[in-house]
């Protein structure tokens, strides 16, 4: 199917576009026409489908009118035979042509799913462009806030608001999240889209084969600002890359965790930022849902829970939230307040640890699992007496 | 963008105050004054012609199945006024945003008539639609007196419109969800969206779906229980299969809508964490549960479609349907597959490979009998005498159209495909396609075909087809070129745009919207024309298109009791079998019949539950307490009414009948 797809595909095109011309003149169909590989595979697959399903289409519509005319009641000469209802043979084609199509339909999605699964790393850049085992996907972590996205480059150590540059013919690995509600990232010239959703990592694979500007946006509606949520795409040379890095690092700027925080408020048709320097694990903070000082991060609270969780002394590890960031969305005090789970320990996620990807953390620092909320000393013994026995 | 800070709250009204009245919205005000007067004229007609007492005892309380259906449709036919002047206000708005214009409609608004319109024409269109119509005509078709449970139907009838109701107050006091149809959280939490908007959405599809609930219930036992004898299930008519399958498909998934909105309403009520970021809450739990229900909820709404169009197909060829057994199969198959294609509604969160490639596989082949159905009805209209009466019309149209719908479904079920169209303008375009070209499209021909049953008379053909033109050229203008601004890749819900290219393709869509308007105003038009010279359209024979199925076999109007004697079956076609054979009409020897009395207890229900909706919505607690009390007590009381039925005397039978003998002989003469 990889090999056979291509050309399947161009012909389709020839004969869609031939049949199209008059209608999408000077219309722009970045979809099947896009500047990535993945994107590019996907539209070809647009095409190789909508082919093989006009194969079945085509007949039936031809059918339909020709039906509707040649039987009309004004047609006498037509055969009328009014009992006729069944035909073994007939009812034999009429559900094995549409299973026929749909198996040749299922065998490519199946393979095509596989190899276009936006997780899987890429094998090559373009046709015939294999990419060296050597080759590093440049890594870039993208959080959607309300309502602009946040780049952030970790080998680079820069990040940047609305505004997003790759080198061209060199492998993307996109890790994605988002700090509010759920956001769609689309960048159609480049690959297709994966939702971007708090408290939840998402990834994509993606490369650009020529250079140039594009656009990129929320496909998912995520409030007011949403329509103006768009960000800058430029696929730059690699040495043009490289010039864009240095001048984002010349032009200062630190992301760092408060930065961060003001920055989530909610804001619309925000211009292009940039920042010389970010917090390592910022990231990973937000997919943890906490960047907020003090915040217990959910993988933490995830592993205390399979150890058997914290007992009483869980529940009363409960605060206030002290910096509302719900508030510039309308949010009222509330009947329940907002809250959250106190972090047990004040170590910052992961902060020794630069790997790309974020693993389970290890106990060994959470050994205080279970014992009373910081600035209750008195609750202790009553705290390790409820606390349940681990499951394990 | 104006944050919309939550309004205080009082302990009397709650979070309502004088605050909550749009009265900085010309629009709305624009339109509440307009309603306002129509409304003021409506009551002063009903009131100048002394109505009131006419239309609560023959209408308002009837358990009559067929008067019920009726109700139905027009609850429908209100609603979808409604849910299109949404639409033509997004036509406008999206024609006019370019090059930094920011349209008329702020976010603020613009994000509720999207929503506001997605809402209305699924659960308060389509859905009364295809109620009233199975209300209608199942169990005429099926030889029965009247629905298993006829107070039930009265009862889901009110439920259905006082959730409409809700939703409707909402234009006028506060505000609807900002949210898209499906109110995905955490958007529809109570950290985002604090105001009132999601409320009146969660409660008015609740209210809602106990009528829903309910009426599946009653549908399916009247299916079963109720056909008369000798029909046995492969003898009856594809439409009363259709909805068989509709029903029990509508009674294994509202109950998962209903868990699902109760889970919502927890959070944003009480404070729980089912689908929070915080605290292990799950966002994607909610898009699982609301697609479990939401995917067979379109094969709800095209199922009983998919049997008009073969009862219209069969009837208007002269001929028998093609393949009646592989149809019903089809249906069944249908039926089933559609609970396990969900996930292709989120391809694009991230499952794996092997789990998306499995849910676009599965949803393909639902395919396979839906082809099969279109063959059936292709091969039915072979070597038949097709005449091309309305109904027909629409029902080629619906073929000509509802395949293209198929076959970008298909291609968006291919997942690779899918993320890159997904939440793009060719979904839009994909299931307005099928909707339009199958839902609406079915139902016109279901009321051009039926129309003349439930009132004896003929709808009018010139405004008929006046209408039927529009809406299929206005129907290809308005969505194909959101197919193609798909494939240019402009995302849906989009309020302004920034690439100047793609203003004309909106106003080629606005066009279209403009044309399909036009379709509506001539279809209102060929009512009251109808309706107008009803002496010249009139039917005496009650078999105005020479029908196949049962409910041809009364007159039209049906008497309140339906058949005065209940048909034996001795064949698919019983009509149509009972003319071959010259079956007569029976003319004497009638009986006692036994049917339900009407009761007024179902208007008073859900007007209490519509009370207690508004109080939970605005937070009034002591009224929302009371009306529960309310509730419950008037549903005790109303198990005490033993007035629940009464017998029609044969003589009084003899008398309706002999009119019939009569009028049928005038016709014969």
């Amino acid at each position: 199917m990889p090999s056979i797809a291509p050309r399947l595909a161009r012909r389709f095109r020839l004969i869609l576009a031939a049949a199209a011309i008059p209608f999408l003149a000077g219309c722009n169909m970045v979809v099947l026409d896009p500047a990535g590989d993945v994107a590019r595979q996907q539209g070809n697959l647009i095409l190789v489908s909508t082919g093989l399903m006009l194969l079945i289409i085509v007949p039936v519509m031809a059918l339909t009118i020709l039906f509707a005319w040649r039987y009309r009641a004004a047609n006498r000469q037509a055969t009328y035979r009014p009992d006729w209802d069944h035909s073994t043979q007939l009812e034999l084609v009429i559900w094995a042509a549409p299973l026929l199509i749909i198996i040749c339909l299922g065998a490519v999605t199946w393979v095509a799913t596989h190899l276009l699964d936006p997780y899987r790393p890429l094998a090559r850049t373009a046709p015939g462009q294999a990419i060296a085992a050597e080759t590093q996907p440049i890594d870039v972590q993208v959080v959607a806030l309300d309502w602009k996205w946040l780049f952030i480059y970790p080998e680079q150590g820069i990040a940047t608001v609305n505004e997003l540059a790759l080198p061209v013919n060199h492998p993307v690995r996109f890790r994605i999240s988002a700090s509010s509600v759920m956001n769609s990232f689309y960048i159609p010239a480049l690959a297709g889209q994966i939702y971007a959703m708090p408290g939840m990592e998402t990834k994509l694979h993606g490369v650009f084969n020529e250079t140039g500007q594009y656009t990129g946006f929320s496909a998912n509606y995520s409030g007011a600002g949403f329509s103006d949520m768009r960000f800058a795409v430029k696929s730059l040379s690699d040495a043009g890359f490289a010039q864009w890095v240095a001048e984002t690092k010349a032009g200062g700027g630190t992301l760092d965790r408060a930065a961060y925080l003001k920055l989530e408020k909610p804001s619309e048709k925000v211009p292009v930022q940039r920042f010389a320097s970010v917090e390592p694990q910022l990231f990973d903070a937000v997919v943890n849902l906490c960047v907020e000082p003090g915040k217990m991060c959910m993988h933490d609270m995830m592993s205390i829970d399979a150890a058997g969780g914290a007992g009483i002394a869980g529940i009363r590890n409960v605060r206030s939230l002290t910096y509302d960031k719900f508030a510039a969305r309308g949010t009222e005090p509330g009947y329940w307040g907002k809250r959250y789970v106190g972090a047990l320990c004040s170590s910052p996620l992961l902060a020794q640890d630069d790997r790309p990807d974020a693993t389970p953390v290890d106990l060994a620092p959470l050994t205080g699992a279970g014992l009373p909320s910081p600035g209750e000393p008195d609750s202790a013994a009553v705290a390790l007496a409820s606390r349940p026995a681990p499951r394990s | 963008m104006t944050p919309h800070p939550a309004p205080e709250t009082g302990p009397f009204l709650g979070r309502l105050s004088l605050d909550a009245l749009p009265l900085h919205e010309p629009i709305l005000v624009v339109t509440f004054i307009a309603v306002a007067i129509g409304g003021l004229a409506i009551i002063a007609a009903i009131t100048r012609y002394r109505l009131w007492g006419y239309l609560w005892k023959e209408w308002f309380t009837t358990i009559d199945h067929k008067r019920i259906g009726i109700m139905y449709m027009i609850l429908g036919l209100v609603m979808f006024l409604r849910g299109f002047s949404d639409a033509i206000m997004m036509r406008l708005q999206q024609a006019m945003a370019f090059g930094g214009s920011e349209g008329y409609l702020p976010a603020h608004h613009y994000d509720q008539v999207f929503t506001a319109h997605g809402v209305i024409m699924i659960f308060f269109v389509a859905m009364p639609f295809i109620t009233g119509l199975m209300n209608y005509v199942v169990p005429l078709q099926i030889g029965a007196r009247d629905v298993s449970f006829p107070f039930l139907n009265n009862f889901s009838f009110w439920m259905t419109t006082a959730g409409a109701v809700l939703c409707m107050i909402s234009l006028f006091v506060g505000e609807f969800a900002q949210t898209g149809w499906l109110a995905y959280p955490p958007l529809s939490g109570i950290a985002y969206s604090p105001n009132v908007g999601v409320d009146y959405y969660i409660w008015s599809l609740q209210i809602a779906g106990v009528g829903t609930t309910l009426s599946g219930i009653n549908l399916i036992v009247t299916i079963l229980k109720l056909r008369a004898p000798g029909m046995g299930l492969m003898k009856m008519p594809v439409f009363t299969w259709t909805s068989l399958c509709a029903n029990i498909l509508i009674v294994a998934s509202f109950p998962v809508l209903t868990a699902c909105l109760a889970l919502l309403s927890l959070d944003r009520y009480v404070g729980t964490n089912f689908f929070t970021n915080d605290f292990g809450g799950s966002a994607m739990m909610y898009v699982n549960l609301i697609w479990i229900w939401g995917h067979p909820e379109v094969y709800i709404l095209i199922l009983p479609l998919f049997g008009v169009f073969s009862e219209v197909t069969s009837t208007f060829s002269g001929k028998k349907l093609f393949g009646y057994t592989s149809m019903v199969y089809a249906t069944v198959c249908i039926t089933i597959l559609s609970y396990i294609v969900w996930l292709h509604h989120f391809f694009t969160m991230g499952s794996g490979a092997s789990v998306n490639s499995f849910f676009g596989i599965t949803t393909m082949v639902i395919s396979i009998p839906t082809g099969a159905k279109l063959f059936n009805w292709l091969f039915t209209m072979y070597r038949g005498r097709i005449r091309f009466e309305l109904p027909m019309m629409w029902t080629v149209a619906f073929m000509l159209t509802f395949v293209v719908g198929g076959m970008t479904g298909v291609l968006l079920a291919v997942p690779p495909a899918d993320f890159v169209l997904h939440n793009s303008l060719f979904l839009i375009a994909h299931f307005h396609n099928v909707i339009i070209g199958g839902v609406l499209f079915g139902l016109f021909a279901a009321i051009n075909y039926w129309w003349p049953k439930a009132f004896g008379f003929k709808l009018d053909v010139f405004w008929g087809k006046v209408s039927f033109w529009c809406w299929v050229v206005g129907f290809w203008l308005a969505f194909m070129p959101l197919y193609i601004l798909g494939l240019m890749g402009v995302t849906r819900r989009m309020r302004v745009f920034d690439d100047p290219g793609l203003q004309i393709w909106f106003v080629i869509a606005g066009i279209g919207a403009a044309v399909i308007a036009v379709g509506i105003a001539a279809m209102l038009v060929q009512f009251a024309v109808s309706i107008w010279k009803r002496d010249q359209l009139r039917d005496e024979s009650g078999d105005p298109w020479g029908g196949r199925t049962l409910e041809w076999a009364t007159s039209s109007p049906p008497p309140v009791y339906n058949f005065a004697f209940t048909p034996v079956i001795h064949d698919l076609d019983a009509w149509h079998d009972m003319k071959a054979r010259g079956a007569a009409r029976p003319t004497s020897g009638f009986r006692d019949i036994h049917m339900p009395a009407n009761t007024g207890a179902g208007v008073i229900l859900a007007g209490i539950s519509l009370v207690m909706g508004f109080a939970l919505v605005w937070h009034i607690w002591w009224l929302a307490g009371l009306s529960f009390v309310a509730l419950v007590a008037t549903a005790i009381g109303h198990t005490f009414n033993y007035k629940r039925d009464y017998d029609i005397p044969a003589a009084a039978i003899a008398e309706v009948e002999d009119a019939r003998t009569r009028q049928l002989a005038a016709a014969g003469a």
